[in-house]
């Protein structure tokens, strides 16, 4: 019996880690990995900010209530208000922009996507790719394009803190990796912690149960392995006598 | 040592020896009761006296219960007859005593389906089935209702917990010949029950309103498209639509929270009631209503409840362990429970890279896919689940238990299993010309394991092997035949070779070896 049991639950962790999908990806990219950590509050609070100053201008957070990120992220509600709502907005309403599709679609070509959920239906990493893979590139509308995202209408809003970069080739002509050619205000040390974090915040707004799941997990398992043991002992007092 | 102390009618009070201890026994109309009370000595005529005592006190306490008609229990049972249900369901249904650790199923199955009317009543109240609604419905009960993820993540993994149950305890069935005489129906309302499981879980999967809500059932609707004549007015009439839309959520909400759910709540109260009629089988596959004590208890039989009740609230225990891990842990368990692209809202104008079914489907949609042509690759997909309500009548053979049945059907059951998970797993990767040539394979692989089955019923003679093995292998070959070109010939010729080989092998080695050779089954229960 207990052989049986060892064989299901071996396949059990086994199945957990497959992976899923074959997407094919820009090797490039794929070499960006994201190293969150959502319960690093400090990180998140630093995402909210970096989130709220450049990117909250075009793409919304429609699901993210921001009395909840408030206390999640143990900011005061009153200073959260005074610094991170712009608009003239209550907090106990999501994060949603001003911005109106058909304007979205004459300035970019689309309507900028809303982000809640983009770290669990694309993951974290492609978010941390995305926002470190940029190259100038002067056929672009916008005068830059992206290796995680090829031909992106997204601008690169960041430029001004990671300074320029161009893209550097292989023999087959694949991207290789990147040259700086100017110097932004953060340095490249600095720049990643910045899309770390934002990257994080992503992954905290995707799923703001998390935080709470991991804690409760474990005593709920506390629960049940206890629970487990007496009706293992129970079990074998009342069989006792059958043989 | 057993001794009886008292005899009473139909009731007798009896010891057995315990550590130098009488142990007193209640035996009542048959139903032996521990009655969990030592008599304190290793004398016999002490113990009888104070079994004596203690009968006349349980005599006084019986009658005098009876007269008041005790209390509200009595009110009720004299009405409803809830005391006789419990006697013969629970304390007087005699299950057999060597269940192992296969036999856990059955019961955590019915526990995950309670769990998932119960989740799926909370989810009810805050879901609204509107295209324009469900998705961000979804997402407010994720967000903004208290404890809305958890109900949410049970309700979720407990649809993936329920098929990895119900495969298990099918493949109990296969393994110690459960759907055999005299279970023929408890294996027939089983696999209707499997059926609405699919059908349940496939219109659940479509309410999230996500990518692959959407276009899986795109996939799976479309299937029915395929039927020859009333295909296309038959989808129109499962979608309320042309495409899939508002009507279709609609509907499928009523089936998935109302029709669906009683269908199979009807299906597992037959499941049962055959299931008690019968006895259920175990692990030696022999009968324990064959031996009898004096009075009409079966030797190797032990009361439903406790005995198994106990024993099962283990299983239930190590299950839950097992399923909060997931839930709490890892709920979207690498994409196979919670698809990623199910995070992107439904869009009919964007077809997403690569559609799977959600991993309990996996085999069956593998089957689907090894034909080229829709029609002809959605009937085999038909027939692979339509094979399995004339199980029963395809293994005739009257040994049971895969512990005395022959090394070739322990083979055959061990490729049918590795196929089957092979097909799971083919079925969620994108088709390449080896894993398409692979899914051929294990497909036909599937239907072949049913045809040894058949084969293996008694024992064959020379002629009979070598037609036999002949049919199967010219069917094979000239589907083959009928599509070998260039490109494919050395995949097509080393597939043909090695499923020939296995067939070869199955039918013909019994004529020369002693491979089908059958042990010979116990009068009585193992262990």
């Amino acid at each position: 019996m207990m052989k049986n049991f060892y064989i299901c639950f071996t396949l059990f962790v086994l199945s957990i880690n497959i992976s899923f999908g074959a997407s094919q990806k820009s090797e490039l990219a794929q070499k960006y990995k994201a190293s969150n950590s959502i319960s690093n509050k400090a990180s998140l609070q630093r995402g909210a900010k970096y989130y709220v100053n450049y990117c909250s201008g075009c793409h919304s957070l429609k699901y993210m209530r921001m009395n909840t990120l408030a206390k999640d992220l143990g900011i005061d509600e009153a200073v959260f208000s005074k610094n991170l709502i712009f608009a003239n907005k209550k907090i106990g309403e999501t994060m949603t922009i001003p911005m109106k599709e058909v304007d979205a679609i004459q300035w970019f070509g689309a309507l900028p996507p809303d982000l809640s959920l983009t770290a669990r239906s694309k993951g974290a990493d492609y978010i941390y790719a995305k926002l470190n893979t940029y190259y100038e590139d002067d056929s672009s509308v916008t005068g830059y394009n992206n290796v995680a995202y090829p031909n992106t209408s997204m601008p690169h809003i960041l430029a001004e803190l990671q300074g320029g970069q161009k893209l550097v080739l292989d023999s087959n002509n694949k991207p290789k990796g990147f040259d700086k050619t100017s110097e932004g205000s953060f340095n490249d040390l600095e720049y990643k912690q910045l899309t770390n974090d934002i990257t994080n915040f992503l992954v905290y707004v995707s799923e703001p149960a998390k935080l709470k799941r991991y804690s409760m997990g474990f005593w709920v398992l506390l629960f049940l392995f206890i629970f487990t043991i007496l009706a293992y002992y129970t079990k074998k007092e009342f069989w006792k006598d059958i043989h | 040592m057993e001794k009886v102390l008292l005899r009473d009618g139909e009731i007798t009070l009896h010891t057995r020896e315990r550590s130098n201890k009488w142990q007193m026994y209640i035996n009542i109309k048959g139903t032996d009761v521990f009655v969990r009370k030592s008599t304190g000595t290793s004398n016999l005529d002490d113990a009888a006296q104070i079994a004596t005592k203690y009968y006349d006190q349980l005599k006084s306490k019986a009658s005098s219960a009876s007269n008041s008609a005790s209390g509200v229990i009595g009110w009720v049972d004299e009405r409803l007859p809830i005391l006789s249900f419990v006697r013969d369901h629970l304390t007087n249904y005699y299950a057999p005593k060597n269940f192992n650790f296969w036999y856990f199923f059955g019961s955590l199955a019915f526990m995950i389906l309670f769990l998932q009317i119960f989740t799926g009543i909370f989810l009810a109240m805050h879901y609204k089935p509107d295209a324009k609604l469900a998705f961000d419905s979804v997402e407010f009960i994720m967000r903004d209702v208290n404890l809305g993820w958890l109900i949410r993540y049970m309700h979720s993994t407990g649809a993936s917990a329920f098929f990895v149950v119900v495969y298990l305890h099918m493949f109990r069935a296969l393994m110690y010949g459960s759907f055999k005489k005299p279970r023929e129906l408890i294996w027939l309302f089983g696999v209707f029950i499997y059926l609405a499981l699919m059908a349940e879980a496939f219109m659940g999967y479509l309410l999230p309103w996500g990518q692959m809500s959407y276009w899986g059932a795109q996939v799976i609707i479309n299937l029915f498209t395929t039927i020859p004549f009333i295909g296309p007015e038959l989808g129109v009439w499962i979608r309320g639509d042309f495409a899939i839309s508002d009507p279709t959520l609609t509907r499928f909400f009523a089936l998935h929270i109302v029709a669906v759910p009683m269908v199979i709540l009807l299906l597992v109260i037959l499941h049962l009631a055959a299931l008690h009629t019968v006895g259920s089988n175990n692990p030696d596959g022999v009968e324990i209503k064959k031996y009898k004590d004096e009075n009409g208890v079966p030797l190797d039989g032990v009361p439903f409840h406790p005995y198994y009740t106990v024993k099962d609230f283990v299983g239930i225990g190590v299950f839950l362990f097992l399923f909060s891990t997931t839930v709490f842990f890892i709920p979207e368990m690498g994409g196979y429970f919670l698809e990623h692209a199910n995070f992107i809202p439904a869009n009919p104008l964007v077809t997403p890279e690569h559609i799977a079914p959600v991993w309990y489907f996996t085999p069956f949609y593998s089957i689907l896919r090894a034909i080229p042509d829709p029609a002809f690759g959605a009937l085999a997909m038909a027939l692979s689940i339509v094979v399995l309500f004339f199980l029963p009548w395809i293994d005739n053979n009257p040994i049971k238990s895969i512990r005395y049945r022959s090394m070739l059907f322990r083979i055959n059951l061990f490729v049918f299993v590795a196929g089957f998970l092979i097909l799971g797993y083919l079925g969620v990767k994108a088709p390449t010309p080896l894993y398409s040539a692979l899914a051929l394979r294990f497909s036909e692989m599937y239907f072949i394991f049913f045809a040894l089955l058949f084969f293996y019923s008694k024992s064959r003679g020379n002629f009979f092997s070598y037609i036999f093995a002949g049919v199967i292998i010219s069917l094979i070959a000239i589907y083959d035949f009928t599509r070998i070109n260039f490109d494919n010939y050395i995949l097509i010729i080393t597939g043909l070779a090695s499923v020939c080989a296995f067939i070869l092998f199955m039918t013909i080695s019994p004529l020369y070896t002693n491979l089908n050779k059958e042990k010979e089954v116990p009068e009585r229960v193992t262990g």
